[in-house]
């Protein structure tokens, strides 16, 4: 297997997937795991989606004291609604008429997939990972949201063991919601930052 | 996570340190852009097995304290056309910072 040529990225896709095959195959020949458990992990990947942050999110609006337990401590938060979050430690950001908060991963594409799911592409792409920390009203334009100036950004490079959701603002005239109602107003990119939420119509 | 001695935590939340300006080889987990850089500790996220260990298959022990470290974008970026409240906020282990006199 020839390395490719140019540097690491989008580019060498195949190179690296065929690499990921060959030291699978090695690691279940060698018996670390079983294929079966390989399948398993990936189903249980997939099956996730950014339901599970919605529902946290409809929670906390509805519930002041749960929204400070969240913000306090978004693991346990996750977990009072039975959501499993492994190892790694939640923070969740709260948006305001004043704060617009935004989440990347610029070593590589760390990502709260326990309650979002498996990331969009865009998330881990080098323009994204790049340019949001530099630009990020130039990259969130792009997205369709044009923060006012006196809005502040707060950019969360997820370098290291946390990992970000954001708590978007709750949408104009949906007095006296429910949660499911509520939770299914949440977006995907509203929880990475990139969106807000539109008034309910 | 084989052993369980943790580095005690050389800064508080408030603190302005420094990030080394240092070029190791390797895998790293603190961003170029913010080497050399100064920020003001946001809170400390406790001690976790170093990540650069870690990826040679050591233990990564101690423990290094883990930070988030909040940098005004104006001063990460020279070109930053954004408002001056803007910040980026990055985790960064202990070895990687230097206090700030």
């Amino acid at each position: 297997m020839s390395k490719p040529v140019g540097t690491a990225g989008e580019g060498s896709r195949g190179y690296y997937r065929r690499m990921q095959s060959a030291v699978e195959e090695l690691l279940i020949l060698k018996g670390l795991f079983t294929a079966e458990e390989v399948t398993r992990e990936v189903e249980a990947m997939a099956s996730r989606s950014y339901q599970r942050g919605a529902k946290m999110v409809a929670r906390a609006w509805v519930d002041p004291a749960y929204k400070a337990r969240m913000l306090a401590d978004g693991s346990a938060a996750a977990e009072e609604l039975g959501l499993e979050v492994g190892p790694l430690r939640l923070i969740v950001v709260e948006n305001t008429d004043r704060m617009h908060h935004v989440i990347v991963c610029t070593l590589c594409s760390c990502y709260p997939r326990m309650l979002l799911g498996i990331p969009p592409q865009w998330y881990k792409s080098g323009a994204y990972r790049s340019r949001v920390v530099r630009e990020p009203r130039r990259v969130l334009a792009e997205f369709g949201t044009r923060l006012p100036d006196e809005v502040d950004i707060r950019v969360h490079d997820s370098t290291a063991d946390m990992r970000y959701m954001v708590l978007p603002l709750r949408p104009g005239g949906t007095a006296g919601w429910n949660e499911e109602r509520l939770a299914a107003l949440v977006t995907r990119d509203s929880l990475i930052g990139v969106a807000r939420l539109p008034d309910a119509a | 996570m084989a052993g369980s001695e943790s580095l005690p935590p050389r800064y508080r939340a408030g603190e302005r340190v420094r990030v080394r300006a240092a070029f190791p080889p390797g895998h790293v987990r603190t961003p170029y852009y913010c080497r050399g850089h100064v920020g003001v500790v946001e809170r400390l996220c406790g001690a976790f097995a170093n990540p650069e260990e870690l990826a040679y298959n050591r233990p990564g022990v101690p423990r290094q304290p883990l930070y988030r470290v909040r940098f005004r974008s104006i001063e990460l970026w020279p070109a930053y056309d954004g408002g001056p409240n803007d910040v980026v906020e990055i985790e960064i282990y202990q070895h990687w910072l230097e206090a700030v006199p």
